[in-house]
Formats: C-alpha cells, structure tokens, sequence
C-alpha cells in the first residue's frame, strides 16, 4: 500500500525531481526534524526551560559536554541563568516557527486578496494596491516591521506589551511582506483573466469574486507557493533580528534571535556557545527552508525544467 | 542525383516515462525546381524532419538511425558541414514573422550580418545585394525601407523580409515551416505566389510544411502525407489529391470544406476506411425532453444598430495626468464602425473577416465581455446595455453562449469535465434535484460524442478536438438559444474540424439553435452559414445570403477574398 503511493508520487513531475535532487531531500529531512522537534518540545526536550523548578543557577555558564568542565547532562552546556542550550534553542525554534508561519500567512492572506482584485479588476484601484506596494518597497522590509513594532507598542497599554508581544510582532513583519504576493499574483492574474475560460465564466454570468478566487486563484497558486517558502525563511531571520535588537518576544519566552542576544553579551569573555549554537541553529533552519524554496521554484517552473 | 536525399530516418525524443518516435523510416527525395508539400495532422512529426534537416532538433531529441544528404555530402553527425550550409545552401522560413526577425536590429544589419557570414563580399555590396534582394521579394522603395527596423513593417511585408533573409545566400534549398499560417489570405496569396515565383527563376528547391490543402492543392508538385511520424503515402500532388489511397490522405482531402459548392455535411473516413458522414445522432432525445420542444418563429432574436467600439490607449494616461491631456487623438483605433446587422431564429449567420477587422470584438460586445462606444444591441426586442452602458445580463439569461478558437485556454485547467459541465446548470437551476442534475450532465456529455468516464478527468488529459467538444457542452449547459462560435475550429487539424463543425450542425438542426458564426476561413463560412456578413476594418462590406455572396460577390473587397482562397479544386 505505502509502496503503491509512494510510486504514484514518484510518477508525478514534481514527484520525480524531488526524489532526484539530493538538495530537496536532505533541505527537507532537515526542515522536518526541525519542525517536528519544535512542536513536540515537551518530549523532545531534556529539560523545560521555562520551569523555574528545574533551572537551578548552580550550573550556570557550564560548557558544551565535549570540553572541560562539561557535564553529560547538558548536551551544549547552559546560559547564564542555568537553562539548559538544546532545550533552549528547541522551544526558541518553536517561537520561531510559529512567527515565521503564522506572520507569512497573514502576508499571504493580505497579499494575494490585494492582488489578485487589483489585477482583475483594474482602473484607479489597481493604480492605488500597485504603487503602495512600490512605496512599500522602497522601504527595508525590517525597517517596515521596527516602524509598526514601536507603533503598535505605543497603542497597547503597557500591562498588556509582553502577552500582545507575538501578535504584534507577526502583523509587523506579514505587513512587510505582503508587497511579494501582492505583485506575483497580480502579475499572474493578469494572465489568467485573458484566458478564455475565464470570459467563458463571466458569459454564464458568475460573479467577479467567483471568478477570481474559484477560477483564477487555484491557477496561480505555484508561484505563490514558491514566494511563500522563501518569505518563510525571510521572515524567521526578521524575527531573529527583531528579537535580537530587543524589540521582539519578550525574554521570558525567547526565541532563537533572543538567545543570540544574550549569548552575545558573553561572547568575548569565554562562553561562546551561548550564542554560538543558536546561531548556528538559526542559520540551518533558513538554510534548509531556502534551499527548498529555491528547488520548488526550479521544479514549478517548466521553463527551467532540465532537458 | 538528388538535391537532398532523406534516407531511414528515424527520430526519437526520450522522455523519463516513454520514448517518442517522432518521426520513423522517413525517405523522401527533392531535384531542383519542385516544390514538396509535407501535409500530416499536428503532432505527426512535419516540423520535426525540417528541422532535422537543418540539424536543430531540440535536446532530449535525437537522430538516432538514418541519413540526410545535400548533393550527396552526408549531413548527420557533421555539424561543421551543417554549420556552413545552414544559411548558404538552405534559407529556413518560419511561421510567425513577428518573432523570426530581431526587433533590435535594422532590417539592414540582418541582410548584412547573413550575406558576410557565407559569402566574401565587402559592406558596399553586400549592401547592394540587400537592397537588390528586398526589391526581388517585391518591397517598394527598397533603398529607403532597408533602414528600418522589423515593427515598421507589417505581417506580411515581414515575412517578405524573412524571405528575403533565406534567399540571401543563393541556396538551393528553402524550407518553409507553415510560412502563410499566422498571415491573411491576400498575404497569404502573395506570399505563395512569391515563393513559386523564386523557385521557377533560381531553380530552388523548397520543402513547404503546412496544414492547409489548398495551399498544397496551389502550390506544390509533391506532396507526403504524415502521421505519427510514418510517411503513409507520397507522390505528384495532383494524383494525390484526386486519387488518395491510404486513409489518412482520404480523410485529410475528403474533410477539406468545398469551396465551389455547399453540402450539407462532412463526409468523414471511418477508421476502416468507409466513408460516413456523421457520428453522432439521435444523442438529444434526452435533452429535448428536458428543454421542451422548441419552435423557430424566425423572428428577429439579436440586433445590432450602430454599434462602434473605439480603443483609446490614452484613456488610463488622461486619468493620471489629471487634465495635462496630450494629443490624444492619434492613438484612436476603431475597431467596430457603426456596425448594424440582424439575426433571425434558427439561422446561421457568419461574420467574416481579416485580422483586425473587429470580429471577435463584435463577439465580445454582444456577450458583455467589453463595452461599446456606440450604438445599441437588442436581444428579443431588450436592449442588452442600459443607459450608462452597462451589461444587463438578466435581459437574456444565459441564453447567449459562446464557444471561443483556443481550446487550450478555453477550459479552466483546475477543473474536472464534471466540475466545468455543471457549473453553468448550478448556476441557473439552483432548486435542481441531485438525479436530474446528473442526468442533465450525462445528457450534455452524450450529445457532444463523449464518453461519461471523461466527466472524471482533467482537461489536460484530452485533445484539441475533445476539448472543443467539452467547451461546446458547457455552452449548451445554460440552454442558450443563440450560440457565438468564434474560431471554433482554426485550432483544429482538418478532419476534426470536419467532425466539430458536423457536430454543430447537428446540434442546430435538433435544438433550433441560432448561430453567429464567426471565422476568416471562407469555405468554412460557406458551409456553416446562411447569409454572410463580410467585415473590413471594422465596418461591413455586404450582407448577403451566402451562395449569392459566393457566386456573385458585389463589393470589390469581397470579389478580392474569394478570388484568393486557396482553393483545392483547382487542381482537381
């Protein structure tokens, strides 16, 4: 039975070049191990690290296990409070994640609906979606997020800053990315309208919205799909680098780039691997989730296919 | 001996799940002086060998058995050999002279840059020989128009240049790969007529792929039959044409629509080689049932008064430019002028015309897709656009469809057949009971030849001619009484063409359908319609009925058409 699906998949184009690219697979393997990692943290995780009970600071700043003075029981040693590294930087990547995906959704979400109308329907509306998203470009996209960050602090009561910290955080940075969707799959539209399966649909008589996310949208969906993967990993960084200027997650519940902030304080006086290993760690995850990406779009893409 | 002599060639493109056998034990011969026609159906493997011959198959595809000689020089494998005679000895033609010349470049530069490759000439006569060669291929004003660049000049004249180019060098070999195709038929007529012309004066030889008999019937001495990669019938053109033995040449000249007289239906050749002539009857018992019976009062259903549509480029850089208007009157294009016509119940009635006559704009006026400029439509004494110009599309219910030219783009290719199919049927009975809703759907899919396991797949997995039929039953899935047919078959080989235009006919006849029937294939319109309204730049020439029209054409336009056609009796 699982071979019998298995065989179905290879058989399909996309099937096929990912069993033959040696990249898609092991960015994949890694990608998942990551993810699953990250969601089941509880049991993956030797230690909770959020638990005051089992963080003691009697073993604060112990070194990874391989060099002197390293213990067993920490695999990559411990930061300054005590907390073990793996544990650690497993429940930062499970931040992380939730940001980067739940951050690119929104981005998509806004993205795609601005677009995909704008292309369809055209005149003063698709003039005014359009040169925002050039405006909006011309901005740093971090730049972007700092700017609705420190707005949004100033709009939230202070009690309520640490709790809407996440929240705030994704609609910074799904607001900075929004412009990519809304150009491919306007672009993409654009091309679907004056197909003529769609004038078939508006001779029956359906509505414009039907016609635009039951018809066009599946259509456009590859190029998309492709964008979203790579501003995953985009946005993943960015929440790295919010969290590591101090304007991200709070520190009670840090994320990979928080991690990077406090080791890096300790960087010159000896404790490398405070910041070492979740740098490293950060720097596989948007590795492997970039390298997918860059396979999707060659794989999707019928121009670029391999003889 | 031979001028280029094709020995057992056999072609294949490997792919990751099959190997293609593009083209299979192919032997022909050409002497100078003759003209071979390659004829097959698409996907038979005509351009494949063409490009063999010059050597630029595409990778994965290969040569993998076979030889191909020039005057007895062995071209396989020797790609330095190929490399001096591609260009020198033979001069390739394309289809589509919008992409065969290099937009960036002066028509000059291209005639130059190809003369100094092969032949040892300076820039001063190479020059000369460019000016000298434009004025053989009949472009006026030579000395001036050589300093142009590729868009200053028009389809036609574009592809006098490309002509031109291949000529260059002398060779003695043309190959022509459906050179008239994407052109109108006056250009098309003067394009032929031009390529004969060369070959009598140069003594050339020229291989002319195409899918048009007449073109073959007009032009050629030889002519082969493809299909599936095999050469299933060679020989004299003429022998051919009257006398065609394999089935595949039967199907191809007997699908031919007649342009000297009207029948009634298509004869078609059976996979057994018999001849019937239709497939497809007592397939709308179920569907009349559920329609009601229909009655044709010829009455008047659509009319158009006046209806001028104008195409301002301008219109968006006004708006922005909030008053700072520039000129903006040379960028108008008219692409319908006050148009007036009248369609009757039950009748044919066929709109014909060159590219840019405004056609498919007309299809697209009465169907709502793009506004008028002017003018007024009524459908059952309703006017289809209100005073603001809008599309009141209640006023005719679903009841104007339209079937369009490309079946690539036509069918959403997310859907299933099903999902296609019944989309329209939800969408006007939305009390519809679950058993009836499929009967209907089985009812539409039967009465375009389908089979009900197609319902269950994707449109990808069909061809051209299928795809066609699955649009023709979405169209009937609203109960239209008026149906547009716009191209319905310029994408089709001939012998579906046959079978799709047999299948509306049918259709008609069982439904009391009324069709405007559009196309610039004149036979065709001869045989589909009953009067005929022949378009110019967006304004009508004449209206007449069509045997009338054919036999005693009025307008000098329409006198200039018909001569034209290609016709393939003339030979016979």
């Amino acid at each position: 039975m699982l071979s019998k699906t298995f065989n179905k998949i290879y058989d399909t184009d996309i099937g096929y070049s990912f069993f033959n690219s040696k990249i898609a697979i092991i960015s994949s393997a890694i990608f998942f191990i990551i993810l699953l990692c990250s969601v089941f943290a509880g049991i993956v995780a030797p230690y909770n690290p959020f638990d005051p009970a089992t963080v003691s600071l009697m073993d604060a700043f112990t070194p990874p296990m391989w060099s002197e003075g390293g213990s067993a029981s920490f695999i990559l040693g411990t930061d300054q409070q005590g907390r073990d590294m793996f544990s650690t930087m497993i429940y930062g990547s499970r931040i992380s994640l939730i940001v980067g995906f739940a951050s690119i959704i929104f981005a998509m979400v806004l993205g795609v609906f601005l677009g995909v109308t704008a292309g369809y329907i055209g005149g003063i509306y698709e003039i005014v979606v359009m040169r925002l998203t050039d405006v909006q470009l011309t901005i740093p996209s971090i730049l972007m997020a700092l700017l609705v960050y420190g707005i949004a602090r100033s709009i939230i009561t202070q009690s309520m800053h640490d709790e809407m910290a996440m929240y705030v955080l994704i609609f910074a940075i799904g607001i900075s990315e929004w412009p990519q969707f809304a150009r491919v799959s306007r672009a993409s539209t654009l091309v679907e309208k004056n197909k003529e399966y769609v004038s078939a649909s508006r001779i029956i008589g359906l509505s414009n919205i039907l016609i635009m996310f039951k018809h066009i949208l599946p259509n456009i969906l590859r190029p998309i799909l492709v964008i979203a993967t790579i501003g995953l990993a985009l946005a993943i960084i960015t929440e790295s680098t919010l969290s590591f200027l101090g304007v991200g997650v709070p520190p009670t519940t840090p994320s990979l780039g928080t991690l990077i902030r406090f080791g890096n304080n300790f960087l010159f006086s000896g404790e490398w691997w405070i910041t070492f290993f979740p740098a490293i760690f950060l720097i596989v995850l948007a590795l492997s989730i970039n390298l997918l990406g860059d396979w999707m779009r060659d794989a999707l893409n019928p121009k670029l296919k391999k003889r | 001996m031979s001028l280029l002599e094709v020995n057992n060639l056999n072609i294949s493109y490997p792919t990751r799940k099959e190997t293609i056998v593009a083209s299979k034990n192919v032997e022909f011969t050409l002497e100078r002086g003759e003209i071979l026609g390659i004829v097959g159906e698409s996907g038979s493997g005509k351009s494949t060998i063409a490009n063999a011959i010059i050597n630029l198959i595409d990778p994965p595809g290969e040569i993998t058995n076979g030889s191909i000689k020039i005057d007895n020089n062995e071209l396989r494998d020797n790609e330095e050999l190929i490399q001096s005679i591609r260009g020198k000895k033979i001069g390739f033609v394309f289809q589509d002279p919008q992409t065969s010349l290099n937009p960036l470049f002066k028509i000059k530069e291209q005639l130059i840059e190809t003369i100094q490759t092969h032949l040892n000439l300076g820039y001063q006569d190479a020059l000369n020989k460019s000016i000298q060669l434009l004025k053989e291929v009949g472009i006026d004003n030579a000395e001036k128009r050589i300093e142009d660049y590729p868009h200053q000049f028009s389809g036609g004249m574009r592809q006098r240049v490309v002509i031109a180019l291949a000529i260059s060098c002398e060779p003695d070999l043309i190959i022509a790969d459906e050179p008239t195709t994407a052109l109108d038929v006056s250009i098309q007529y003067q394009i032929l007529e031009l390529l004969k012309d060369l070959t009598k004066k140069r003594n050339l030889g020229v291989i002319i792929i195409t899918h048009d008999m007449g073109v073959i019937a007009e032009t050629t001495n030889k002519v082969i039959v493809m299909r599936h990669g095999l050469i299933v019938e060679q020989g004299d053109t003429k022998e051919l044409l009257t006398n065609p033995k394999s089935n595949e040449a039967k199907s191809l000249v007997i699908s031919v629509p007649p342009t000297n007289k009207k029948i009634d239906r298509f004869k078609l050749i059976s996979p057994d080689g018999k001849e019937i002539t239709s497939d497809s009857k007592n397939l709308t018992k179920n569907i009349i049932k559920t329609w009601g019976i229909r009655e044709n009062k010829n009455e008047k259903l659509l009319k158009l008064k006046d209806v001028t549509k104008i195409f301002d480029d301008n219109s968006l850089a006004i708006n922005i430019s909030f008053g700072l208007k520039g000129d903006s009157t040379d960028k108008v294009v008219k692409a319908v002028d006050n148009v007036s016509f009248e369609l009757f119940e039950g009748e044919t009635l066929g709109l014909v015309g060159e590219s840019g006559s405004g056609k498919s704009t007309i299809a697209k006026i009465i169907t709502g897709l793009v506004r008028p400029t002017n003018g007024e439509i009524f459908y059952n004494n309703l006017s289809l656009y209100n005073s603001n110009r809008k599309y009141q599309i209640d006023k005719s219910r679903g009841q104007i469809q339209m079937i369009f030219q490309d079946p690539y783009s036509s069918l959403n290719p997310r859907f299933k057949v099903r999902d296609i199919i019944s989309e329209p049927i939800k969408f006007f009975q939305k009390n519809i009971s679950y058993t009836e809703f499929t009967q209907n759907v089985y009812d539409l899919i039967d009465i375009v030849g389908m089979t009900r396991q197609s319902l269950d797949r994707y449109p990808h997995e069909f061809s051209g001619g299928q795809r066609q039929r699955i649009s023709i039953a979405r169209a009937l899935a609203t109960r239209p009484r008026l149906l547009i047919c716009d191209e319905p078959t310029s994408a089709l080989d001939v012998s579906i063409q046959a079978q799709i235009l047999n299948l509306l006919k049918d259709i008609q006849d069982e439904l009391h359908l009324t069709m405007l029937f559009i196309s610039h294939d004149l036979p065709v319109i001869r045989q589909m319609c009953n009067r005929i309204v022949v378009l110019k730049d967006g304004s009508v020439c004449e209206t007449k009925e069509s045997e009338e029209l054919f036999n005693n054409p009025e307008h000098p336009y329409t006198q200039e058409l018909i001569r034209l056609m290609p016709k393939i009796e003339s030979i016979i």
